[in-house]
């Protein structure tokens, strides 16, 4: 294990063995179980600038996303895409490798929906900043969002620049039967719900409502269902998955024993399922059929000709 | 192009949908940067997939270049031809294969126009966000090869963050497919990489795009300033409120004095600079939020504040906005945009700067932009009849560039960088950053042939010239921005 404790150390760190992989706080261990030297980002850590009225900050690689939060909700704003695995340590580094978004990406996206910027170490040790840290920008290609979900195998993320929001006044839980009618009919209703969740067993869903206190008193009542405490949402975003599948809400009942996320849009279980990614556990990283096309040993050829870091297969 | 190359062309498509006489190239020889022009080899018009990948298939055995065309409302100049190449012609691929209102998705062909995706969703009560100021003309493949944006980015983002799927054709002739039609994904994100790749990967041949539920409830309001720096002000206010506005935006006094004489809005006597800003959601949420923005702006000082009562006044509060640029057509014989971005927080500087090098210059710059997001659009106003004034513009143009990169910000937020920025990309990424976008480039396009000439600064420049406004801009159609 290497420690690199600034951004040149990081570039180092990749350069001194033949193969690496970065780790941040390991809290989607399967990710990075393969044959290489880690590259611990533990002491990349910390904000780098924080501009509340830019909405935006950018932070090291290895800050945990606990802190970062925190950080926001001293100024009112916070993560729109809802990392998860906040309490058990997880990275910002590792939350953009990983791919990995809460429920509340429902309303305004995923963790590839906020990301604006990023240094990161290719396989040469050349360090690159791609993206920008402006809230808009087109210039270059977009390698930003390319990092999210690579898992660590087209290069090591540094630093990274996010977008961000101002918080809603007040949040409220509502919980239905769930109806797959009652949930595409939700997700396109007025009411902008701000999570859109189906629980393992597929009898009950979540609506997560988000804004002026007043208002959303009268959307529950419109909504109906039970007032439940928002803790469940945490309780869902700290749970372990073994699992990520990818799929639309027409495919929510072949996902019964799944906790359903993102209004049909993900499922996360504990069971092996017929396809999808495995973030914990001996099960291989892809389960069932991975698109795979020449252009992506081609990409991998461009970021990393020496194969510094695994490929997605390894 | 050489008469064996032609009669392969013509295997796969048939002879009327092949143009290489002189009066049908013409009329391709520019896109919506107008100052460039050049004429290609041919113009292929192909109608079904199968014609675009088999196009592109025989592009790459003849090692010939080509560019992907839509409505060629680019404004960076990234639907250029080539001169030793031909135009791919996409308008025809203008098919909605399929709209999925319980999903809310829809996937559409590249030459689908932008507004008759949200026309197909309006009856299910969806809407497809990113609304460029040519939407009514621009298509979804343009959209999708320079990550098009529009008055509603702060808060739902740009093309890319809209994009679910890409079936493609790349450049070596591979079809590829990302995005099975979910929101999540797993793996690296390929659409992510493809959008906004300014036709240098390849030819998007079915986009899977995401809908919104349209907005239930509007609050627009108007407010007049005396000073654009009052405008810049209320602006970092209703920031700092927690409120997140669908748009704000803000026009200066040369920008209004143009949308006066153009569609004859009006605006509080007396003011310098409009902000506009707009809130959007369930009627209960937008009733209590714009009681805040409301007090916000009433402290802000204006001389005048418009809330739009209803619809029509709604409408003409935009209308006055999106024709402003159209509009400084009627100030100036020509002009130039450019779309720079700085942080929000220091626009109050960037106006002030801007403001001084057009005095220095002696050239007039309107300035309308998208406040909410800090992405200028100063409007460079020349006489293109007067020698050397072209020239002198877009060295203008160029110095805003320079300061909104020295000020931490971007050479562009929404327009690309196609033919007309690419000399200022070395001044936001380093000589290493760039060639690592070339290896990306070489990975997708190891010929070149997929719109060379475009992103990358060191080609031999096109002929810059000038030509005049668009038609459909004089025809107030089409704006630049």
């Amino acid at each position: 294990m290497i420690t690199p404790s600034s951004l040149t150390e990081l570039r180092d760190a990749v350069l001194s063995a033949p193969r690496v992989i970065a780790v941040g706080a390991v809290t989607k261990p399967r990710l990075s179980a393969v044959e290489a030297v880690k590259i611990s980002t533990r002491c990349l850590s910390g904000i780098t600038e924080y501009e509340p009225g830019e909405f935006t900050f950018t932070a090291l690689a290895g800050t945990p996303v606990k802190e970062i939060i925190a950080a926001l909700a001293e100024k009112g704003q916070y993560l729109p895409f809802d990392p998860m695995l906040v309490e058990a340590g997880s990275t910002i580094g590792g939350v953009v490798a990983s791919g990995l978004s809460g429920p509340g990406r429902f309303r305004y996206g995923g963790v590839r929906d906020f990301i604006l910027g990023v240094r990161f170490v290719d396989g040469m040790g050349r360090l690159l900043r791609l993206g920008g840290k402006v809230v808009k920008n087109a210039a270059g290609f977009d390698v930003p969002k390319f990092l999210v979900g690579s898992l660590g195998r087209f290069g090591v993320i540094g630093e990274v620049t996010f977008k961000v929001f101002p918080k809603p006044e007040t949040e409220i839980t509502l919980e239905l039967p769930f109806e797959l009618k009652r949930l595409t009919g939700l997700a396109s209703s007025r009411f902008e719900a701000a999570a859109l969740d189906v629980l393992p067993g597929g009898e009950k869903m979540l609506v997560k409502l988000a804004g002026p206190g007043k208002a959303l008193e009268v959307l529950a009542q419109e909504i109906g269902g039970n007032l439940v405490d928002n803790s469940i949402w945490s309780q869902i975003r700290e749970t372990p998955w073994s699992f990520k599948t990818d799929i639309t809400s027409d495919q929510v009942h072949e996902h019964k024993a799944s906790h359903i996320s993102c209004g049909g849009n993900v499922a996360l279980s504990h069971d092996r399922p017929a396809r999808g990614l495995t973030l914990r556990g001996e099960a291989p990283l892809w389960i069932g059929d991975r698109p795979r096309f020449a252009i992506e040993s081609a990409v991998k050829q461009a970021l990393d000709p020496q194969h510094r870091f695994p490929t997605l297969d390894d | 192009m050489s008469s064996s190359a032609l009669s392969k062309f013509s295997t796969i498509l048939p002879p009327d949908r092949i143009l290489s006489r002189p009066v049908e190239l013409a009329a391709y020889e520019s896109d919506g940067l107008t100052a460039f022009h050049t004429r290609p080899i041919a113009i292929v018009v192909p109608e079904t997939t199968d014609e675009v990948i088999a196009i592109v298939r025989l592009c790459h055995e003849l090692k010939l270049p080509f560019v992907a065309r839509g409505s060629g409302t680019s404004l960076s100049g990234g639907s250029l031809p080539i001169a030793e190449g031909i135009v791919i012609a996409l308008n025809r691929l203008n098919r909605i294969v399929r709209l999925d209102p319980a999903q809310r998705i829809v996937v559409v062909q590249p030459g689908v126009i932008n507004t008759q995706v949200t026309v197909a969703a309006a009856p299910h009560g969806l809407h497809y966000a990113p609304d460029p100021s040519s939407q009514s003309i621009c298509t979804i493949g343009g959209n999708v090869a320079f990550n098009s944006g529009g008055a509603h980015c702060l808060k739902y983002g740009m093309t890319s963050n809209h994009v679910l799927g890409i079936k493609a054709v790349l450049a070596t002739g591979e079809v590829v497919e990302w995005g099975r039609g979910s929101r999540e994904r797993i793996g690296p994100d390929w659409c992510g990489l493809f959008v906004g790749n300014e036709g240098l990967f390849g030819i998007a041949l079915e986009i899977t795009l995401q809908l919104l539920p349209r907005a239930e409830c509007f609050h627009t309001v108007l407010a007049g300033y005396r000073t654009l720096e009052q405008a810049g002000d209320a602006v970092s206010a209703v920031i700092a409120s927690g409120l997140l506005p669908g748009a704000i935006e803000i026009m200066d006094a040369l920008a209004l004095e143009a949308a006066k004489a153009a569609v004859h809005a009006e605006y509080p006597p007396g003011c310098e600079a409009v902000l506009i800003v707009e809130l959007e959601g369930p009627r209960e949420v937008v009733a209590i939020e714009r009681e805040r923005l409301d007090e916000i702006l009433q402290a802000s000082q204006p001389v005048g504040m418009r809330p739009a009562r209803d619809a029509d006044e709604r409408m003409a509060i935009w209308k006055g906005r999106k024709s402003a640029f159209s509009a400084v057509g009627r100030l100036s014989p020509d002009f130039i945009v450019q779309d720079g971005v700085v942080p929000r927080c220091r626009l109050g500087e960037a106006l002030r700067r801007i403001a001084e090098m057009s005095r220095e210059t002696g050239i007039r710059v309107a300035n309308v932009f998208h406040a909410g997001d800090g992405n200028l659009h100063p409007l460079i106003l020349f006489d293109g009849r007067e020698q050397g004034a072209l020239q002198r513009a877009e060295a203008l143009a160029g110095r805003i560039l320079r300061m909104c990169v020295e000020m931490g910000g971007s050479i562009t937020g929404e327009h690309g960088v196609g033919v007309e920025k690419r000399d200022f990309l070395g001044d936001m990424f380093s000589a290493d950053e760039i060639d690592c976008m070339q290896r990306l480039r070489a990975a997708f396009d190891p010929l070149g042939i997929a719109n060379p000439g475009k992103m990358f600064p060191g080609k031999e420049a096109p002929a810059l010239s000038h030509v005049g406004l668009h038609p459909l801009e004089k025809a107030g159609v089409i704006s630049r921005e």
